[in-house]
C-alpha cells in the first residue's frame, strides 16, 4: 500500500495526540464580487463562511445544518480544500493545510475524501464503473496486492453492489446504486475523514434509509470519522453525534446531537426544528409553531452583530450593536445568543460579557 | 390514437352517471408507448375528492404521481401518451374533452403549482405581466383591473410591498417568493381544484413551513379541493385529510391520515414508515429500509409490483408472484392491495413493525 510518496507525508506529521483530527478555527471565504468589463473593481463580497470554529474528533459524526445559503457547503469544500480559504486555519491531524499547494495536498486526499450530493453529475458518464473507483489508485500510484481490479470489485461488495457490476457505465445503475458508487470511489483509499454534503438528499426514502444505513456500518467497519453537511434535520439527528447549525455563514449553535434537539438554544435553531413537518397527523392540532418572517438576508450585506436579529423575535437592542460569540454555556453546548431558551439562568449575560472582552481585546 | 378514444368517450357520457363527488377519477391509465416497450406511469387509479379536502398522493420517483397530475390537468402530450378512464371535474368529464375545452378548464377549475417556480416561469416577462395574462385569459376585464388583481393576489400570499414587486421579474425574487408568486398565479382565477406537485420540495424547512401554512390559509378562504403529490410524508400528514399511496403506477394503500399514519396495512407503507428518520420520536438505532429500488415502469413485476421487495411475500404461497392483488376496502374509507390476510396484516404491523418505529 506504501508508495515513497506517502512515507515523505507521514514523516512530516507529528504523532497524532488523538485529540482532534481535523480543527478549524476562524474559517473564512469571502467571494469578490466585480464590476466592470476591462478593470475589474471589487464592489463587495459574499461573506459565505465569515469565522467559523470547530472541531472533529476521531469516529465521530458531525453534522453541520442550515438553510441554502448558511455557508456549509462552502465551509465543507474549503475543508477538503476544494475551495481556498480567505482567511482562518484549518489544521489536519496537526498540520496546517489551509493553503497546502496542489501537489502539497495530494498525498493528504488519501485521508480526506469528499462524498458529493448528486450521483448524476458527480460520475463522470463515459467511463466504467471500474475504471471510477480504480481512479484513485492509479493517481496516487498505488499498488494493490491482486491488482486494482480485485481491489476495486471488493469496494463494490462493501458498498453493497455486485461485484460484476465492473465493466458497467454509471447510467445503468439507479440514483442509489450511483450514490454507492460515489461511496465506493470514497473509500478506495481508506480514508480519515470524510465529507458527506448531502449524501441522501437526491434519493427516494426508501433508497435513503439504505443508503444512511450503510454510511453507519462503513463507520464501524473501518473507523470512519464523518462530517455531515444535510438540510434535512431529522437525517442529521438520526446520523450525528455532535451537530453544528449555521445561519448566514456562522455557527450560531454547537452540541451533542440530543442535547441540540431536545433543548435547543439559539432562537435560529428553534425555529428550524418547529419548522420541520411531523410525520403524524394526530400532533398537526396543538402544536405551536414558531413562525419566521421573510427570507433569509443577503450574504452580501448581512445584517450588523447577530445576524439573526432581524427574524428573531427575542431581539432586542443589544442584539444589532454586540455581536455574541459561541460561547460554552453547558458543557458541550456552545451558543451564540444574547437571550438563549432553554438554557441556565445568567446564560445569555455569559455569552454577552465574552462579547465585551472580545471587544476589548 | 387519443382521437378514437375521444371520440369512444363522448359517445357515452351519459351512461357514466353523473357522479356525486367534485372529483371523480375512474380508472385513470395513461401509458407512453416508447422503443423499450409501453411505459404504464399510470394503471388503473381511481380516487374521489370533495370540494373543501386535501388529498395527499405519496410515493417515490417513478410512481406515477406526477404524471397522474398531469394527466388531471390535460397537460400530457397528446401525440405520445395514451389515457384511457374518466376524469370527472364538478360534473364534466375531463379525458374526453377536446383540447380547447380543457383550456377553459384549466386556470379556471382547476389550477396548478409546480415543483421548480424558477423553470415554470417566464424569465423574460415580470411576474405581474404573467399573473395578468392568466387572470385576463378567464376574465374579460382591462389591464387595469387585471392588475389591481395581481396587485391583490401577490398580497394575499405575503409578497411584501406586492405594488412594485409587481414589476419584477421572476430572477428578482428568492426560492421562496417565487413559490409565493407561483401559488398567486395558480389561485388568481379562484381555481375549485389546486394541484400541489412538490410545491416546497425546492425550498428550505422554514420556508417550506410558511408555504404549508399558507395553503392551508388559502383553502380555508376559497374551499377549493387541493391534491398534494410529495414524497415527503411529514408534509403530507400536516395538511392532508386523506393519502393515496402509489407505487409502480398503481393504488395499494389509501386511507384517512389517521389510517395510514397509525393503521397503515401494506408493507410498502410500512416500509416508507421505516425508511424514515423522525423528529418526534427518540432516536432510533437504525432504519428499517426497503431493500432493491423501484421498479421500471416498462418492466413491473408481474403480481404484486411490490413483491420483490416485499419482507412478507412468501407468505402468500406464490400468489404474490402471479396474481395482482386488487384495492379492496378493510375497513370504512379504507382500502388496501395486498395479498396478506387481514389477521395478518394486523398482527404484523402490531408486533413487527410498530415497536420499531
Amino acid at each position: 500500500m506504501t508508495t515513497p510518496d506517502s512515507e515523505v507525508v507521514a514523516d512530516q506529521r507529528p504523532a497524532g495526540d488523538g485529540d482532534a483530527l481535523l480543527e478549524v478555527r476562524g474559517l473564512r471565504k469571502h467571494f469578490p464580487v466585480t464590476r466592470g468589463a476591462l478593470v475589474k473593481r471589487q464592489v463587495g463580497a459574499v461573506k459565505a463562511v465569515d469565522g467559523v470554529d470547530f472541531a472533529v474528533r476521531p469516529g465521530e459524526t458531525l453534522g453541520l445544518v442550515g438553510e441554502s445559503g448558511c455557508g456549509k457547503t462552502t465551509t465543507g469544500r474549503m475543508i477538503t480544500r476544494l475551495l481556498e480559504p480567505s482567511d482562518g486555519q484549518i489544521v489536519f491531524e496537526g498540520q496546517d493545510i489551509t493553503h497546502v499547494s496542489q501537489g502539497r495536498m495530494r498525498p493528504l486526499r488519501r485521508d480526506l475524501q469528499m462524498i458529493f450530493q448528486d450521483p448524476y453529475s458527480s460520475l463522470n458518464p463515459r467511463k466504467t464503473v471500474g475504471s471510477i473507483i480504480g481512479a484513485p489508485f492509479r493517481l496516487q500510484g498505488i499498488e494493490t496486492e491482486n491488482g486494482v481490479k480485485r481491489a476495486v470489485q471488493d469496494l463494490l461488495e462493501v458498498v453493497g453492489l455486485n461485484p460484476e457490476h465492473y465493466n458497467r457505465y454509471p447510467h445503468e445503475f439507479s440514483g442509489g446504486q450511483r450514490q454507492r458508487i460515489g461511496i465506493a470511489r470514497t473509500l478506495a483509499l481508506r480514508p480519515k475523514l470524510i465529507v458527506a454534503d448531502e449524501p441522501v438528499s437526491a434519493l427516494d426514502v426508501s433508497i435513503q434509509a439504505q443508503v444512511v444505513n450503510l454510511l453507519e456500518d462503513l463507520q464501524e467497519e473501518f473507523n470512519l470519522t464523518y462530517i455531515v453537511i444535510a438540510h434535512d434535520l431529522s437525517v442529521v439527528r438520526h446520523i450525528s453525534d455532535r451537530v453544528g447549525v449555521m445561519y448566514l455563514g456562522k455557527l450560531v449553535e454547537m452540541s451533542d446531537a440530543t442535547n441540540l434537539y431536545d433543548s435547543p438554544m439559539h432562537p435560529y435553531t428553534v425555529a428550524l426544528l418547529s419548522a420541520v413537518p411531523i410525520p403524524d397527523p394526530a400532533k398537526r392540532k396543538g402544536r405551536e409553531r414558531v413562525r419566521l418572517q421573510g427570507d433569509v438576508p443577503s450574504p452580501l450585506n448581512p445584517p450588523p452583530a447577530c445576524r439573526f436579529h432581524t427574524r428573531c423575535w427575542k431581539a432586542q437592542e443589544i442584539c444589532g450593536k454586540v455581536e455574541p460569540p459561541l460561547v460554552e454555556v453547558v458543557p458541550g453546548h456552545r451558543v451564540a445568543c444574547h437571550f438563549p431558551e432553554n438554557a441556565p439562568e445568567g446564560a445569555g449575560e455569559k455569552v454577552t460579557k465574552a462579547a465585551e472582552q472580545a471587544d476589548l481585546a | 390514437m387519443t382521437e378514437d378514444q375521444t371520440t369512444d368517450k363522448t359517445a357515452e357520457p351519459a351512461s357514466a352517471a353523473a357522479p356525486k363527488s367534485f372529483l371523480d377519477v375512474r380508472d385513470l391509465r395513461i401509458h407512453f408507448p416508447t422503443d423499450d416497450g409501453l411505459v404504464k406511469s399510470v394503471d388503473g387509479l381511481s380516487f374521489q375528492l370533495e370540494r373543501g379536502r386535501t388529498l395527499g398522493i405519496v410515493g417515490e420517483s417513478g410512481s406515477g404521481k406526477s404524471v397522474t397530475s398531469l394527466g388531471l390537468l390535460g397537460l400530457h402530450n397528446r401525440r405520445n401518451a395514451r389515457v384511457s378512464g374518466e376524469i370527472w371535474l364538478d360534473g364534466q368529464e375531463v379525458v374526453g374533452s377536446s383540447p380547447e375545452q380543457v383550456r377553459r378548464l384549466r386556470g379556471r377549475k382547476m389550477a396548478m403549482i409546480f415543483q421548480d417556480p424558477l423553470s415554470s416561469m417566464h424569465p423574460l416577462y415580470t411576474v405581474g405581466a404573467q399573473i395578468i395574462e392568466a387572470y385576463r385569459i378567464h376574465n374579460d376585464v382591462s389591464k387595469e383591473v387585471a392588475r389591481k388583481h395581481a396587485i391583490d393576489m401577490l398580497g394575499r400570499v405575503g409578497i411584501p410591498q406586492p405594488d412594485k414587486r409587481v414589476d419584477d421579474y421572476p430572477h428578482q425574487f428568492s426560492g421562496g417568493m417565487r413559490q409565493r408568486a407561483m401559488i398567486a398565479m395558480a389561485l388568481s382565477c379562484d381555481p375549485e381544484l389546486l394541484i400541489a406537485d412538490e410545491p416546497t420540495t425546492a425550498l428550505d424547512v422554514t420556508v417550506q413551513a410558511q408555504i404549508l401554512d399558507l395553503i392551508r390559509d388559502l383553502q380555508d378562504e376559497f374551499n377549493s379541493a387541493v391534491i398534494m403529490i410529495t414524497h415527503d410524508l411529514g408534509v403530507v400528514a400536516e395538511l392532508s385529510d386523506d393519502i393515496l399511496v402509489m407505487y409502480g403506477g398503481r393504488c395499494v394503500e389509501y386511507g384517512s391520515a389517521e389510517d395510514i399514519f397509525h393503521r397503515p396495512e401494506h408493507p410498502y407503507t410500512w416500509g416508507l414508515l421505516g425508511s424514515m428518520p423522525r423528529l418526534d420520536r427518540d432516536r432510533s438505532e437504525r432504519l428499517i429500509p426497503i431493500k432493491g429500488s423501484p421498479p421500471s415502469l416498462i418492466n413491473v413485476p408481474a403480481g404484486c409490483a411490490f413483491s420483490p421487495r416485499c419482507a412478507y411475500s412468501e407468505l402468500n404461497e406464490g400468489r404474490s408472484e402471479t396474481e395482482r392483488p386488487e384495492l379492496r376496502e378493510v375497513a370504512p374509507g379504507h382500502r388496501v392491495a395486498c395479498h396478506l390476510g387481514r389477521e395478518d396484516r394486523r398482527r404484523i404491523w402490531n408486533e413487527e413493525i410498530r415497536p420499531k418505529l
